[in-house]
């Protein structure tokens, strides 16, 4: 890369730990079983005049400020919290995938000991609402209400029963006598949208549905330039299709919320969520109370992955809470996590795209199918994402995205992390390796042929925003080079050339191994959207307190975003006190979606820090009786001349002293940059030709990821983004029966990666200093899994020449492949 | 009526024939003991029994009388961390920390039998106890360190 202001940082796995002995059997091509050493933790040195070198708090893989918590088992979730004498309210679940409520007697239910209400569509508000976590006015439809009188899924809500306990729930639920109108379903997107197919959603109060007649929840048409001449004068086409499939977040805490009256009769919802201020908005319109009624807490919480950027209960508990007047728990079980909750959307896609003989792509145009289930939360937005974190990687003159999201009979699809990019890298990167293999051209080459590059314009960005027109973005960072080397050298062999020929096995070898790679880039926050606050209190002991709405999942963003402040108040770790999440006493943040906390949250802590140490310069300037414009601050200490005071003895004045104050600074930050992270990813499969199993047996994510505040933590993002990865291209399916229901909706039969189904996963990080992040960050919490499914996929073909194009490669669908291609 | 030994201690505790080992424990307290599947799938909710790790989801409550029990409470004596637990704080290994105490427990059970388990031994014996945010890797680092840790006690 040509960038001068690039620090490379190789960041290998935690040092000092046993060497890794391989357990796979006996390999193709005569590969070495010497066991591989872990290489230990190693930094390159930052070219001067960085700051980078002089940090002292960020850039450390500190402890995780709750893991101590953790590990004792005193770590509280929202169910370890449930006072005594809570109510417990269970969903009645539609079994019919389309159907009108003709009736639903109550009668019985509420006669069962400990039954204390039931809701139906007949005894509350109609209120039409999105359950998307998403700024105000939501880019989703209005097309959800508390409870219906339709039911659009198996799984939909039927009705509520609030009882004592949950076995009286659930006899209640049993006792409940609900006559349907069974109609016809759909379950595929592009017969949904079709002349004649069942109406999902029919009702006349549901806004922002661009044509529900068709099942058209949305589409999105972005051109650049003009495809069709790009077509025509390019000397190659080359078009494919490829399908993605339902999979669901599998968080190991199922969606839980806890909901009360407090004192003042104000309702508090406790709640395991990622976006707490859009809750208790979406809440208060549904309930039809103040918002300033509403407090919504969020605890912790174990896992997210997106799910949790929703309303999933919290509208029903808080409704619940106010009629009962008590504290009521609601909570999925492991099954309606799975069905009832979200899941990533489905799609069928389609790449056609034009290059010059020499490889240079003229015009690309990705068109698109997208099932948004039965509810349009997310639709526009998913799909939007689509197009725009995937098209703007290469360059190319003429650009064309069209998406049609279409309603169907099953479950919900939402946001999930990654958010419609590892849908578009899918087709994408399996593509950009067809055509490399077409043009016999090194599929490494062909990238960098045509990569966006530093000081490039995405072309696209501007076109699709959150739902609506977007904002100009400029590379401003790059490090996809350094990624490449570094992701392709771990896997051994040196392999810079993803296109190399399958390693030759043993005659009677029945299993084939091989490489492929995949590279990528994200985003950092929606731009102009993604909004954080942040509050910095100081206490006259030199420690602060922290307020934050950032969202914490179990990702560590308390503890960064505290890295952040101590660094800049010149203070340690502990010197910082978090309070998250809280929407009586945190500012707004939008919560944690988008890959923004680091680099939107983490810029609105370092001013507000900054705000706290001006205030202090003052206090210290008066104390050392100069002019505050001669007072530096250095490593902890307020300096003027030979005179100098700690930040410690500067608060501790601040309240004691001759002016005495509280200081306290609030800053927010919104901005119109959403600087991309990058991202490659290189992996060796190895294929059983007579079982069709793939087996991932090596596999590196390299990422640009700015800075890492924690590189430890930054690790755990690309070490869970990978293994999700893996599930996506090979286990994880989410199966359903020709009525709509789904068939495997649980631990056993959902196949979620286990320690066995991974091999050891190398993390790079690459750090370039992005000149908006703070301290240099960008992101790191999804851009890495964009790339997973491709780069094997990719593998699969170099091992075998067979070309998977629709996920996930379970063993049956490769073999299949395999015999049709005659292996 | 029945009686449970939970961490060395006597616990007398009312109980419905059908009540898990998983529902009594949390509602005597051990909250760190977690509820995910409810099906002995994913080891949230794993506890030692006699010293060998179990999924307290499907085991009845009452079939826990007269045999010891063993939480996530019960690992740290005088409220000092233990070695694994302090292995698994330097390694990061947790992150959202719902499945650190399944496998902190499978972590004890294993390392009581086998002091100096290979990292594939370790992935043998982690096998059900499910991580969606990790990977895997830090927390079978956690227990390298761990088992080195306690050799060199």
């Amino acid at each position: 890369m040509a960038g001068t202001k690039q620090t490379k940082t190789l960041t290998k796995r935690a040092a000092g730990t046993k060497r890794a002995r391989r357990e796979a059997g006996p390999r193709a091509g005569g590969r070495d079983t010497v066991p591989r050493e872990r290489r230990t933790a190693d930094r390159a040195r930052v070219p001067s005049g960085a700051k980078a070198s002089r940090l002292r708090v960020v850039s450390k893989s500190l402890r995780k400020l709750d893991n101590e918590a953790i590990v004792r088992g005193e770590a509280r979730y929202t169910g370890d919290m449930v006072p005594a004498g809570a109510l417990y309210a269970k969903i009645l679940r539609s079994p019919h995938a389309h159907a009108r409520i003709k009736s639903i007697k109550i009668d019985a239910a509420l006669a069962i000991p400990g039954v204390v209400l039931v809701l139906t569509h007949e005894n509350i508000p109609r209120i039409p609402y999105t359950p998307a976590g998403q700024n105000f006015p939501e880019p989703s439809p209005y097309d959800a209400f508390m409870l219906d009188d339709k039911v659009r899924f198996v799984g939909d809500r039927v009705a509520v029963v609030v009882a004592q306990d949950e076995p009286a729930a659930a006899l209640g639920c049993q006792a409940l006598v609900v006559d349907y109108e069974v109609l016809p379903a759909v379950f595929d997107p592009i017969e949904a949208l079709a002349p004649g197919a069942p109406v999902i959603h029919d009702e006349p109060d549901a806004t922002g549905v661009l044509d529900a007649q068709r099942n058209l929840v949305a589409r999105i048409e972005v051109d650049v330039g003009d495809v069709e001449a790009g077509f025509r004068a390019a000397d190659h086409v080359f078009e494919h299709t490829y399908s993605v499939h339902y999979v669901q977040h599998v968080p190991m805490e199922p969606h839980v919320t806890l909901a009360y009256l407090d004192e003042d009769r104000r309702i508090v919802i406790v709640t395991a969520t990622q976006v707490p201020f859009h809750v208790r908005r979406i809440v208060a319109r549904v309930n039809q109370v103040p918002i300033s009624r509403i407090r919504v807490i969020k605890p912790r919480i174990g896992g997210g992955f997106g799910g949790k950027q929703e309303v999933v209960l919290e509208d029903l508990a808080a409704h619940i809470a106010l009629r009962t007047g008590r504290p009521v728990l609601m909570e999925l079980k492991r099954d309606e996590e799975f069905f009832a909750s979200r899941t990533r959307h489905p799609q069928v896609i389609t790449l056609k795209t034009g290059l010059t003989r020499d490889g240079r792509i003229v015009a690309n145009e990705m068109r698109l199918v997208a099932n948004t289930g039965a509810y349009g939360t997310h639709g526009l937005t998913v799909q939007s994402n689509t197009g725009s974190k995937s098209l703007p990687l290469y360059r190319a003159p003429n650009l064309r995205f069209v998406a049609d999201v279409a309603y169907t009979n099953l479950p919900i699809a939402g946001a999930m992390r990654g958010y419609g990019a590892p849908q578009g890298y899918f087709a994408l990167e399996c593509h950009m390796d067809e055509i490399a293999h077409a043009l016999r051209m090194d599929p490494l080459e062909l990238r960098r042929k045509n990569l966006i590059r530093l000081g490039d314009t995405d072309p696209i960005a501007t076109q699709l925003g959150e739902g609506k027109a977007g904002f100009a973005r400029v590379v401003r960072s790059c490090g996809i080079e350094e990624c490449i080397k570094l992701a392709s050298r771990a896997i051994g062999g040196g392999a810079t050339s993803g296109g190399a020929t399958a390693k030759p096995s043993q005659p009677f070898e029945r299993k084939r191994r091989g490489v492929g790679f995949a590279i990528c880039m994200h985003g950092s926050g929606i731009a102009g959207d993604d909004v954080a606050g942040a509050t910095v209190k100081v206490n006259e002991d030199g420690s602060f307190n922290l307020l934050i709405g950032a969202t914490d999942l179990g990702t560590g963003s308390d503890t960064i975003l505290a890295q952040m402040a101590a660094e800049v108040l010149g203070v340690t770790l502990d010197d910082i006190i978090v309070h998250s999440s809280d929407t009586d006493y945190t500012p707004f943040d939008v919560g944690a979606y988008a890959s923004s906390t680091t680099y939107v949250s983490g810029t609105a802590v370092v001013r507000a820090a900054e705000q706290v140490r001006e205030k202090l310069r003052q206090v210290a300037a008066e104390l050392m009786d100069v002019e505050v414009g001669r007072v530096a601050f250095k490593e902890s200490f307020f300096t003027a001349g030979t005179k100098r005071v700690h930040v410690r003895e500067a608060a501790l004045k601040s309240f004691y002293g001759e002016t005495k104050q509280q200081i306290i600074e609030t800053a927010s930050f919104l901005t119109l940059d959403s600087p991309p992270p990058f991202s490659a990813c290189f992996a060796e499969v190895e294929v059983d030709l007579d079982t069709g199993a793939v087996k991932v047996t090596d596999i590196a994510s390299a990422v640009d990821l700015g800075r890492a505040i924690n590189p430890k933590l930054a690790e755990g993002q690309i070490l869970g983004s990978v293994s999700m990865g893996i599930g996506y291209a090979l286990t994880e399916e989410m199966l359903f029966s020709p009525m709509g229901k789904m068939t495997n909706a649980s631990l056993m039969e959902y196949k979620v990666p286990t320690s066995l189904d991974l091999p050891e996963i190398k993390t790079l990080i690459v750090e370039t200093d992005e000149p908006s992040g703070p301290f240099g960050a960008k992101s790191v919490g999804e851009i890495c899994l964009d790339i997973i499914a491709p780069a094997i996929a990719n593998a699969i073909f170099n091992a075998t020449g067979v070309r998977m194009r629709h996920l996930p490669f379970t063993p049956e669908r490769v073999w299949r492949a395999l015999r049709e291609a005659g292996s | 009526m029945i009686e449970l030994s939970i961490n060395d201690k006597a616990y007398r505790v009312e109980v419905q024939p059908g009540e898990t080992l998983l529902e009594v424990l949390r509602g005597l307290g051990f909250k760190g003991v977690k509820k995910s599947c409810e099906t002995g799938n994913c080891g949230a909710c794993t506890v030692l029994l006699d010293s060998r790790p179990v999924a307290s989801c499907i085991l009845l409550a009452f079939q826990a009388e007269g045999r010891s029990i063993t939480t996530v409470e019960g690992l740290s004596q005088d409220h000092r961390l233990t070695a694994i637990q302090e292995a698994f704080i330097e390694a990061s290994a947790p992150q959202c920390g719902y499945c650190t105490p399944g496998m902190l427990l499978t972590t004890v059970a294993l390392l009581a039998q086998n002091p100096e388990p290979t990292r594939a031994e370790i992935r043998e014996a982690i096998s059900g106890n499910i991580c969606r945010c990790s990977g895997y890797v830090k927390i079978v680092d956690a227990i390298e360190r761990a088992a080195r840790s306690l050799r060199l006690k």
